[in-house]
C-alpha cells in the first residue's frame, strides 16, 4: 500500500504531537497555569483525535500488514532507519496510550500531588506519552529502543518527585531494573543485527523489524537463539513483570502519584509484552519455542504468588499493584503457549487489565485524597459514604477477577484455555499442568477481590471516619472515568472488537513458530 | 663532521604545520601582551585566547577540505582525517573550558595571563599528539600537554588542596612518563626504530619476545596513568578535587582524550599485530577501570570527587573496544573515536553546571545540589540532560557512546567479548544509581537553608551551557551528526 500525502504524517504526529506540547509549556512561564493545562491537554487531545483519524483510515481487512509506513534515513552510519508503521497489534495499544494520557491531565487537573507544580508534572506526561506512543509504531529496533527507554525518566521524576513516602527508593529501584534490562536488550539488538542472515545466507546487517520478522531467524543456530531470547527476555520480562524481576512493581505502584500508577498499569507494562510478541517471537522463533515452558512457569508461579501477595497486603494501592504481577502473569502465560488463541488472549488481557487496573487505580487515588490513608483495615463502608465510588470500585473490582460479561474475562479465560492445547512441540503435560495452577490463581483472585471490596464498601464507615463527609466522585473524575468504565464493558460484551483487529498479525506469527517447530 | 654536515632540513608542509604554528603564535603573543600592557590587558586576555582556539580551527577546516594526507619526518608525524576530527575536538573542548574560565579566574586570585598561556601550550600538546605516529614524537607531545596541566592543577597556589594536586598529578605523571620511557626503550631496541609503522613490521605477529611484550606493557602502563584508569588512578580524585573546576574540567576531558588518543595510536597503528598482549590488557584494565570507578563513585559526596569517579569509570568504557581491536579493529576505532567526542560535551556540561551552582552555593557538597530544579529549573534541567548523557539513557547524547561500545564488542564476536559486554551493562545501572543521587538532590529534596536567591549565570558560562547542551541532545537525537566523523576519521593506517 503506497502511503501518500497526509498520511505520511499521522503516525508521527500521534507520536510527536505531545512533544511539541512539552516543548511549548517549557516555554511559557509558570504563573500562566490555566494556559499550561490548556496547552497539554489540547497537544493531548490533538495526538487523540489523529489516533481517530487512523483508526477510521485503518484497513482492517488487511490489519495484519503495517500500514501508514514511513521509512525515512536517520543514523545511516549504523544503518538504523526512522521507521513507523502500524499494525492490528500495534493499533489498539497505540489507542489505548492516546486515550489514558488525556484522561491523566484531566484528572490532575485540579489535583496537582504535592509537591505541586503543575508545569513540570504537566511536561513529564507529555513526554511520557511521546515515548509510549513512539515505542508501539516504531518499527526500527535502535528506534524502538530510544522510545522504549524515554519513558524511564518521566517516570522516575513523577514517582520521585510527586510520589509517597519512599518515592525515593521506589523511584530507583524502578530505574535500575528497567536500565539492567535494557542495557541487556540493546545487547540482543546488535546480536540480532550482526547475525542475521537471509533465506540465502547473506548477512542482513539491519535493524529493520519487518525484516527482521520476515527472516525469522533463520539463519541464527538454536544455542545462539537461546541466549539472544535470554537477553531479550531480560529487557522485556522485568518491564511486564514476570517473577522474579518484579519486585520494583509493588513499590512504585505505591509510592507512585495516581496517574503515575495509572500510566504503569495501563500502558508502561504493556511495553514488556509487547516486545515479546513484537519482537522476541517472531525474530526467534527458535529460542521462544526453548524458552516457553521456562516463561510458563514464571508466569504461573507469578499468578499465584501475586495472588498471594493480594492476600498479604494491608494497603490498597499495594494489594492492586500485586494484582498485577498475577494478571500480567496470565498475559504472559498467554504468551507462552505460542498459539493463535493464547496470544490473541494475552493481547486481550493487555488491554483488559490496562482498563480496569487503571481504573482500580484511579479509584484508590481518589480514596486516598478523601480519606488521606489507604489501609484498608481503616477504610469500609464507602458505599455508605460515597456510593458512586463504592459502587465503581466494587464494577471495577468484578471486572478485574474475571466475570464473564465484562473485559477482564476475554483476558484470562482463553489464555487458560489456550494452555490446554499449547503450540506445536511445546510440553502438553506441563502447560496443562500451568492451566490448572492458572485456574486455581482466578479462584484466589476472587478472594483477594472479594474480600478488598468487602473490607472496603461494605458495612458501615469505621469510627474514625464516621463523622467525616467524604465527598462523591466529581466531574473532573467522572470525564476521566467514564470512558474506561465504557471500554471495560464494551469489550466484555464485545470482545472481536479487539480480537479481529489482533488476530490477523497473531496468525502470522504463530503460522511462522508452528512452520519452524515442524521444520526442526 | 662529515655526518654533521650532511644534515639536510627535512621537508616542512607548512599546510600541515598551519594549526600548531597558529596555536604557538597566540600563546605568544599572549606572552608579550602580558609584558607589554601588564594590568591592563587582563580582560582582553580569555577573548584572546578563545580567539587563537577559533583562529587554529581554520587551517584545519583548510586541511580537511584539501582532504590529502599529509606526512612529515618519515612518518612521524602524519596530518589524516582521524587526526584533523581529533584536533577539532581539542580545540573546541578547550575553547568550552576557556568559556568556563573567564569569571571563576578573573573572580578568585589566580595569576591571569599566564593561565591562559598555559592552556594554550596544553592545548599544543594535545594538537600535536594527535599527528604523532612515533615513540619520540608521542612523548614529546605528551610532556608538552602535561607540564603545563602540572602547573594549572596548582593554580588555587595560596590553598593547602591545589598544591596537594598540583604535586601528586606531578609525581604521578613523571613517575608514569618514567615507566613509559623504560618500555619505549625497549621496543626501539628490538624494532631499531621510533616510527610506528616500523615498530608495527618488527614486533610483528607470531610468537612473542617476552622483552617486546614487556615494552609494550610498559608504554600502554605509562599511558594507563594518563588516562586514570585502574589501578593507576589514584590520583585522579584528589587532584579534580583540589584543582580550579576548569582545570578539573579540562583534565577530565582534554587531557584523558590525549591519553586516549596516544592509546589509539599505539594499539592501531603500532602494536596492531600484538593482539595476544594487548587485548587482554584491555580487557582487564577496562573492567577494572569500569567497575572500581563506579563502586567508588557511588560513596563519594562531594561532586567534584563524583565526578571525579565518574569520569574514571567513563575512561574504563573508552577502554572497552581496545580489547576487540584485533577482532573488529573498524568499530573499536569508530567507538572509541565517538565515546570522546560525546564525552568531550556532556562532561564539560556537567562541569559548567558545577561551575555556576558554585557560584552561588560556594559549596561542592552533593546535598549543596537540594531542591535546585524550584530556584534555578533551566540548570537543574540542564543538569538532568548531562546525567542522562552520562548515564547512557537515550534522548540524551551518550546512549550512542554505550551503543557503539556494544556494537564493537558484538561485532567481534565470542565469550571474551559478550561477557565484557555483561560487565559494561552491569556498569551502566551502577553508574545510574550515583548520577541519581544527584538528580534526587535537584529535584525530590528541599533548598537545604531555604535560600531560593535565583542564580546568576554569567554570559560565558551560559554560552559553555548552550554549547554543551545542544551538542549532547543533538548527538543523542541525531547520532548521525557524531556517527559521521567516527567514521571519516579512520586512521591512515587502518586503510580507510
Amino acid at each position: 500500500m503506497e502511503v501518500t500525502g497526509f498520511d505520511t504524517w499521522v503516525l508521527s504526529l500521534a507520536v510527536f504531537l505531545p512533544l511539541v506540547g512539552a516543548l511549548v509549556i517549557m516555554l511559557i512561564p509558570k504563573a500562566y497555569e490555566a494556559e499550561l493545562k490548556l496547552v497539554a491537554l489540547g497537544s493531548s487531545l490533538m495526538a487523540l483525535v489523529v489516533g481517530a483519524y487512523i483508526a477510521v483510515q485503518f484497513d482492517y481487512g488487511a490489519a495484519g500488514e503495517l500500514q501508514f509506513v514511513v521509512d525515512k534515513g536517520w543514523i545511516d552510519v549504523i544503518n538504523s532507519r526512522y521507521i513507523v508503521g502500524l499494525d492490528g497489534l500495534s493499533l489498539p495499544l497505540l489507542l489505548l496510550s492516546l486515550v489514558v494520557v488525556p484522561l491523566c491531565l484531566i484528572y490532575s487537573w485540579n489535583h496537582i500531588p504535592d509537591p505541586g507544580n503543575p508545569k513540570a508534572f504537566f511536561v513529564l506526561l507529555l513526554i511520557l506519552s511521546t515515548g509510549m506512543n513512539g515505542s508501539f509504531v516504531a518499527q526500527d529496533m535502535i528506534l524502538f529502543f530510544v522510545f522504549f527507554e524515554v519513558v524511564l525518566l518521566p517516570m522516575y521524576f513523577l514517582i520521585g518527585v510527586w510520589g509517597g513516602e519512599d518515592r525515593r527508593y521506589a523511584s530507583l529501584k524502578f530505574f535500575l531494573y528497567t536500565l539492567f534490562g535494557s542495557a541487556l536488550m540493546i545487547i540482543s539488538f546488535l546480536a540480532l543485527f550482526f547475525l542475521s542472515k537471509d533465506a540465502s545466507g547473506e548477512l542482513l546487517q539491519t535493524f529493520d523489524m519487518r525484516v527482521l520478522t520476515d527472516v525469522a531467524g533463520v539463519g541464527i543456530i538454536k544455542s545462539t537463539q537461546v541466549w539472544i531470547f535470554a537477553g531479550l527476555f531480560m529487557g522485556f520480562g522485568i518491564k511486564v513483570p514476570m517473577f522474579p524481576f518484579h519486585t520494583w512493581l509493588p513499590d512504585a505502584h505505591t509510592q507512585a502519584p495516581t496517574v503515575g500508577s495509572v500510566i504503569l498499569a495501563a500502558v508502561l507494562l504493556k511495553l514488556g509484552t509487547y516486545g515479546f510478541i513484537r519482537i522476541a517471537i517472531p525474530f526467534l522463533p527458535e529460542g521462544a519455542i526453548a524458552w516457553a515452558p521456562w516463561i510458563g512457569l514464571l508466569a504461573v508461579i507469578g499468578i499465584i504468588y501475586g495472588a498471594l501477595g493480594c492476600l498479604a497486603q494491608k494497603d490498597m494501592k499495594r494489594l492492586i499493584a500485586f494484582s498485577s504481577v498475577a494478571h500480567m502473569g496470565f498475559v504472559m502465560l498467554g504468551i507462552a503457549t505460542l498459539t493463535d488463541f493464547g496470544i490473541n488472549a494475552a493481547v486481550f488481557g493487555m488491554i483488559a487489565h490496562g482498563l480496569i487496573t487503571g481504573m482500580l487505580f484511579f479509584v484508590a487515588g481518589s480514596i486516598k485524597e478523601r480519606y488521606h490513608t489507604l489501609e484498608i483495615s481503616r477504610l469500609g463502608g464507602l458505599l455508605k459514604a460515597a456510593p458512586r465510588m463504592g459502587w465503581i470500585l466494587g464494577f471495577a473490582s468484578m471486572a478485574s477477577l474475571g466475570l464473564p460479561g465484562l473485559a477482564g474475562f476475554w483476558g484470562e479465560f482463553p489464555a487458560i484455555l489456550a494452555a490446554y492445547n499449547p503450540g506445536a512441540g511445546m510440553p502438553e503435560e506441563t502447560f496443562r499442568t500451568y492451566m490448572v495452577i492458572a485456574a486455581i490463581g482466578t479462584v484466589l483472585a476472587a478472594g483477594y477481590l472479594l474480600w478488598l471490596y468487602q473490607r472496603t464498601a461494605f458495612g458501615e464507615p469505621t469510627e474514625e471516619f464516621a463523622g467525616h463527609e467524604i465527598a462523591d466522585v466529581n466531574r473532573d473524575e467522572w470525564i476521566a472515568w467514564t470512558p474506561f468504565l465504557i471500554g471495560i464493558v464494551l469489550f466484555g460484551i464485545w470482545p472481536n472488537l479487539i480480537f479481529n483487529v489482533t488476530d490477523d498479525v497473531v496468525s502470522g506469527i504463530t503460522a511462522t513458530v508452528e512452520a519452524i517447530a515442524a521444520g526442526s | 663532521m662529515e655526518a654533521l654536515l650532511a644534515f639536510s632540513r627535512p621537508a616542512l608542509d607548512w599546510h600541515a604545520l598551519a594549526p600548531e604554528l597558529t596555536l604557538l603564535a597566540f600563546g605568544t603573543l599572549i606572552t608579550v601582551v602580558d609584558i607589554i600592557w601588564d594590568d591592563r590587558s587582563k580582560q582582553a586576555m580569555p577573548t584572546l585566547a578563545g580567539m587563537g582556539l577559533l583562529a587554529t580551527l581554520l587551517p584545519i577546516l583548510t586541511l580537511a577540505v584539501d582532504g590529502t594526507e599529509r606526512s612529515m619526518f618519515g612518518g612521524a608525524y602524519v596530518v589524516d582525517d582521524f587526526s584533523l576530527v581529533l584536533k577539532a575536538l581539542f580545540l573546541i573542548s578547550g575553547y568550552i573550558v576557556i568559556l568556563m574560565s573567564v569569571d571563576y579566574i578573573r573572580d578568585g586570585d589566580y595569576y591571569e595571563n599566564e593561565y591562559y598561556t598555559l592552556m594554550l601550550t596544553s592545548l599544543l600538546g594535545m594538537v600535536m599528539m594527535s599527528s604523532s605516529r612515533d615513540l619520540i614524537s608521542v612523548f614529546v607531545a605528551l610532556e608538552l600537554l602535561s607540564i603545563p596541566a602540572y602547573m594549572l592543577a596548582a593554580w588555587r597556589k595560596g590553598g593547602a588542596r591545589s598544591n596537594e594536586a598540583g604535586l601528586k598529578y606531578y609525581l604521578m605523571g613523571v613517575f608514569a612518563s618514567a615507566v613509559m620511557l623504560y618500555g619505549m626503550s625497549l621496543v626501539y631496541g628490538l624494532a631499531g626504530s621510533t616510527t610506528f609503522g616500523v615498530i608495527a613490521q618488527e614486533l610483528g605477529s607470531g610468537a612473542a619476545n617476552p622483552v617486546a611484550i614487556l615494552g609494550i606493557l610498559f608504554i600502554l602502563i605509562g599511558f594507563a596513568f594518563k588516562v586514570s584508569a585502574v589501578p593507576f588512578h589514584t590520583w585522579a580524585p584528589d587532584t579534580y578535587e583540589g584543582a580550579p573546576t576548569p582545570v578539573t574540567a579540562f583534565l577530565a576531558v582534554a587531557s584523558k582524550t590525549a591519553g586516549m588518543v596516544a592509546l589509539i595510536q599505539l594499539v592501531f597503528v603500532a602494536f596492531p599485530g600484538r593482539d595476544d598482549v594487548v587485548q587482554p590488557f584491555f580487557w582487564l584494565i577496562a573492567a577494572l577501570t569500569m567497575t572500581i570507578g563506579n563502586l567508588i563513585a557511588l560513596r563519594q559526596n562531594n561532586i567534584v570527587r563524583l565526578l571525579a569517579y565518574s569520569g574514571v569509570a567513563q575512561g574504563g568504557f573508552m577502554l572497552v573496544p581496545f580489547a576487540v581491536a584485533a577482532e573488529a579493529p573498524a568499530r573499536a576505532f569508530e567507538a572509541v573515536v565517538i565515546y570522546m567526542a560525546i564525552y568531550a560535551f556532556m562532561n564539560l556540561g556537567a562541569f559548567t553546571v558545577v561551575l555556576a551552582v558554585a557560584r552561588k552555593t560556594r559549596s561542592g557538597e552533593i546535598d549543596s545540589y537540594g531542591g535546585l530544579f524550584q530556584y534555578a529549573p533551566g540548570l537543574a534541567v540542564a543538569m538532568t540532560v548531562f546525567l542522562a548523557a552520562l548515564a547512557g539513557i537515550p534522548p540524551a547524547g551518550g546512549w550512542f557512546a554505550k551503543f557503539g561500545l556494544f556494537r564493537a564488542l558484538l561485532d567481534a564476536g565470542g565469550g571474551w567479548a559478550a561477557s565484557l559486554g555483561v560487565i559494561v551493562a552491569i556498569n551502566t545501572v551502577i553508574a545510574f544509581a550515583y548520577y541519581a543521587r544527584i538528580l534526587v538532590q535537584m529535584w525530590f529534596q528541599p533548598v537545604p537553608d531555604g535560600d531560593e536567591r535565583p542564580i546568576v549565570i554569567t554570559g560565558a558560562l551560559r554560552a559553555a551551557l548552550a554549547v554543551t547542551l545542544v551538542a549532547t541532545m543533538a548527538f543523542g537525537v541525531l547520532p548521525g551528526l557524531v556517527g559521521h566523523f567516527g567514521e571519516v576519521s579512520v586512521l591512515s593506517a587502518l586503510g580507510g
